[in-house]
């Protein structure tokens, strides 16, 4: 991977902030985009944009036609058999939404059980509590080990006959770790629940092959991918699909309208009520290529390169705690001595580099961690190592600059 | 952006709160408890409040957060203390247009050591970590009001 020419794709790197280069650290968050994407959503404004699946016109054709395209460009990507298996959404949070209002509500009762993991994102945790108040049913967590790991022997244990939904993240946004999904589905199904897996961090740095994993759902975002916001995709097996009632109602979803009474299209369809994300599945469709191009073997090998280096760097600098395991995904989530993470992450946004601080819409994990905030440098295809060291220089002038008061 | 700009907003007297906050624990005796936090970043106080005759007698928190908000937590309590209810709400103002960088007539009303927040007018991501005690002040002020 020739990491100068992959940063000559994103515009947005070249600048400065506060009078220093740009230092975007914050990829788990949101990508940047690549001139490619920039260019097609421009091209399909500029050129045919129109409405899909309704017109007989021309432009109207060649909108659905490339609206079209992109699902197949998703079904690749992650290997899913058909498009019908393929739903454009608003993003990953939509996606496990639609799967708890529609899958959840009609398969769950008292007394069953939805499990999950305590270092699941907000958008993997309240779905399911939704739904377990309306229905009954009783969430639970597996737990973690100290390091931040799923132990499969604790996952066959929490999950049992009763347990009709896991739902799990992929990778976490916040300790970097990469779950056994393949090995999770496979309790899961031993127990005729389905898995549901939360694909955010996952989708734009690694391949997915959701028949290999055996997923019966796969939610993720465009935007964490090189593609623009407001779209995500909501991968189901076509069987569980198809028995689903669609969790929203209108135009475009629709087959025979009644006075009283009225049919849905078929799949995928049926899940896509009101004019669709026609610009934002383009854009995703002209990220994915960019992203195959480069090569996801390659993004991957590259971060965990990255992950690798800023977690032997960062961990020289005095005060620094780092959580989850060692071997992770591309990002190191962190504490600085008694420096809280908006105070670090203001001195580091003077010197331009861009983290997240938070609790990283993950609170559970921030009180299994016993924390109330944490400070996180997560990194794409983009990033090098002599960012890291920039970071860990800032840091560095983070504890001196502080250094009087703590 | 150098250390002068940081150090515009990381003012001494800012930092001396955070470390030393003055008003910090529980009130004993009758008293009004709002808990307040910001859902962004995590930051969370209580505030308690003693409000006897349209007077604050008494102010303390607790929470955790940044230098900032934990330092304007501080200061606020040390402020209101003592004041009449409208003399608090009109300084709460005050300081929300001292946060937007407005020009603010501050010998209207003695604010001491809040103006040394001054400075986080020039970093509009941390303007709601200094207006988060305030915030729990007004929303306190109010219920007690209704009361």
């Amino acid at each position: 991977m020739d990491i100068n020419a992959v940063r000559n794709e994103f515009p947005i790197l070249h600048q400065e902030v506060n009078g220093h280069p740009l230092v975007y650290l914050d990829s788990s968050a949101t990508s940047q985009k690549p001139i490619k994407v920039i260019e097609k959503l421009d091209e399909y404004y500029r050129g045919y944009n129109s409405n899909v699946h309704r017109g007989v016109h021309t432009l109207g054709t060649r909108a659905t036609d490339e609206y079209e395209g992109a699902r197949e460009k998703v079904r690749r990507f992650i290997n899913a058999s058909s498009t019908q298996e393929v739903i454009f959404t608003r993003g990953t949070t939509t996606a496990i939404n639609t799967v708890a209002s529609s899958y959840g509500r009609a398969n769950l009762k008292e007394g069953d059980e939805i499990v999950i993991t305590p270092m699941e994102h907000h958008s993997n945790i309240i779905p399911w509590q939704q739904v377990a108040k309306e229905t009954g049913a009783v969430l639970k967590y597996m737990p973690l080990q100290a390091n931040g790991t799923i132990n499969l022997e604790d996952a066959r244990e929490t999950i049992t006959k009763n347990t009709k939904i896991v739902a799990t993240m992929h990778v976490s946004n916040v300790l970097g770790t990469i779950n056994p999904i393949k090995e999770l589905a496979s309790i899961a199904h031993e127990n005729d629940a389905v898995m549901l897996v939360d694909g955010a961090q996952s989708a734009p740095h690694m391949k997915i092959d959701v028949q290999d994993l055996d997923a019966d759902f796969y939610a993720f975002s465009g935007h964490k991918m090189c593609g623009p916001t407001g779209i995500g995709v909501l991968y189901g097996k076509k069987a569980l699909l198809k028995d689903m009632e669609p969790a929203e109602f209108g135009g475009e979803m629709i087959d025979f309208v009644n006075w009283y009474d009225s049919t849905w299209k078929d799949l995928p369809w049926k899940f896509e009520a009101g004019t669709p994300i026609i610009a934002g599945a383009v854009g995703l469709g002209a990220a994915i290529d960019f992203l195959n191009e480069v090569g996801l073997d390659e993004i991957k090998k590259h971060e965990q390169k990255l992950a690798a280096y800023a977690q032997d760097r960062m961990q020289q600098v005095e005060g620094m705690t780092i959580y989850g395991p060692k071997e992770r995904a591309g990002l190191v989530t962190f504490n600085l001595s008694d420096v809280h993470p908006h105070d670090l992450a203001t001195v580091l946004d003077a010197e331009g580099i861009a983290v997240r601080a938070g609790h990283h819409c993950a609170q559970p994990l921030m009180r299994w961690l016993e924390v109330s905030a944490t400070a996180r440098a997560s990194f794409y295809l983009y990033n090098t190592e002599e960012e890291i060291d920039k970071l860990v220089e800032g840091l560095q002038t983070t504890k001196e600059y502080f250094g009087d008061v703590f | 952006m150098s250390f002068n700009n940081l150090d515009t907003l990381y003012r001494q007297v800012i930092m001396d709160h955070y470390k030393n906050p003055r008003n910090r624990g529980a009130i004993e005796g009758d008293h009004m408890t709002v808990d307040m936090n910001n859902p962004t970043c995590g930051d969370r106080i209580q505030l308690q409040l003693q409000v006897e005759d349209n007077l604050v007698k008494d102010a303390k928190f607790d929470g955790e957060g940044c230098s900032i908000s934990m330092s304007s937590a501080s200061m606020m309590t040390q402020a209101i203390k003592g004041k009449p209810v409208e003399k608090a709400l009109k300084m709460s103002e005050l300081f929300s247009e001292l946060m937007q960088g407005n020009d603010v007539d501050t010998d209207e009303l003695d604010l001491g050591d809040i103006e040394a927040l001054q400075g986080v007018s020039k970093f509009p991501a941390r303007i709601k970590c200094a207006t988060l005690a305030w915030k729990a002040m007004e929303k306190g002020v109010d219920e007690e009001k209704q009361d």
